[in-house]
């Protein structure tokens, strides 16, 4: 009952002083999904320049990243918030497997090193969110527990999420299977990539963050 | 080689507090066996038990492999459902079961509504030298 309380409290608060600051924006997921590739074309559509450097080896993104003062705006809606890129979260890190994609050894030890710390700091951080865009890759198997744990987490702590299925671009893309594993959550499938779909996305942002 | 399948009952776990949870899970899966833990972890305690294995990893533990399995059952009717919350009211994280797994050994756990594969790593490559 004092839980209830607490958490309807903490609502009211929220709700009172959300729309006073600016708020920060998370973006989540396991590695390689499109997080960065996804803070990268919201920074070039509202600032015109990019936010990280993307690669296709997992991990590139090994610390938190923050753009502040982004500023979106569509009809009479305007959206002022700073944007978190975070390191994938993920159960298992292998230096072998940055050598099996071409890393020296010392390089993809100190990169698994790096690795295990960005995945602790991306924990750590969802306590500072007040929106979380959690990246799923829609091409792949969305009923992994790494997914269920970000976003049971992310409820857990009552912060509002928008679940992005990424790569729509590539044949394999199924964002109707996201949206089944997570039924009670608004799910956009877009290419971050290519820019698809992403007015629909803005849009979902809004009612999200707004 | 063979696989260790190592079974926690839930009574094991229950008055332990969230680290000694974690701990319990984490010293037997890096004596290379394959938990089943009876019921389920909190959510924050998933999201520790993930931290406290970034923390461990080094060259021979390279992480976890990890699933829970919780029984929601959709399309319920009304009574249907206030006995299926009564149930959970009463049996709490006792439901459900946790497979938690060495990296090195289950390469991938995959999971739909409807059933768990546990696929393994080749057993040649599973151990290393400490180097």
């Amino acid at each position: 009952m004092i839980s209830i309380f607490k958490k309807f409290m903490k609502k009211v608060f929220k709700d009172l002083f959300k729309k006073k600051k600016n708020i920060k924006i998370g973006i989540y997921g396991p590695p390689n999904g499109g997080k960065t590739t996804l803070a990268n074309r919201i920074c070039l559509d509202w600032l015109g320049e990019e936010m990280g450097s993307v690669s296709n080896i997992e991990h590139e993104t090994r610390e938190i990243q923050i753009k502040e003062k982004i500023n979106i705006k569509k009809d009479d809606n305007e959206l002022s918030f700073s944007l978190v890129d975070t390191p994938g979260i993920a159960t298992r890190v292998d230096y072998e497997d940055f050598m099996k994609k071409g890393l020296p050894e010392e390089e993809a030890k100190q990169r698994a090193k790096e690795a295990t710390k960005g995945v602790i700091d991306a924990i750590k951080w969802l306590d500072n969110m007040d929106v979380v865009i959690v990246v799923l890759d829609a091409t792949k198997d969305p009923y992994s527990q790494v997914n269920i744990t970000i976003i049971g987490n992310i409820a857990a702590r009552d912060i509002p999420v928008l679940i992005v299925g990424n790569k729509i671009d590539l044949r394999r893309a199924n964002t109707k299977k996201i949206k089944s594993a997570f039924p009670q959550y608004d799910v956009i499938g877009i290419s971050a990539k290519k820019g698809t779909n992403m007015e629909e996305f803005y849009e979902a942002l809004f009612v999200v963050a707004g | 080689m063979g696989l260790t399948i190592q079974f926690i009952p839930y009574v094991e776990i229950e008055n332990l507090s969230s680290l000694g949870r974690i701990k319990k899970i984490l010293n037997a899966v890096k004596e290379d066996k394959i938990v089943l833990l009876q019921g389920r972890l909190k959510k924050e305690e998933e999201a520790e038990l993930i931290k406290t294995t970034m923390e461990e990893i080094n060259s021979e533990f390279t992480g976890i492999e990890l699933a829970v399995i919780y029984p929601e059952p959709h399309n319920l009717d009304f009574f249907r459902k206030v006995k299926n919350n009564f149930i959970n009211a009463l049996l709490g994280d006792r439901q459900g079961l946790t497979i938690v797994g060495p990296a090195t050994i289950v390469k991938e756990i995959k999971k739909d509504p409807n059933k768990i594969q546990l696929f393994t790593e080749d057993s040649s490559k599973k151990r290393r030298k400490k180097k």
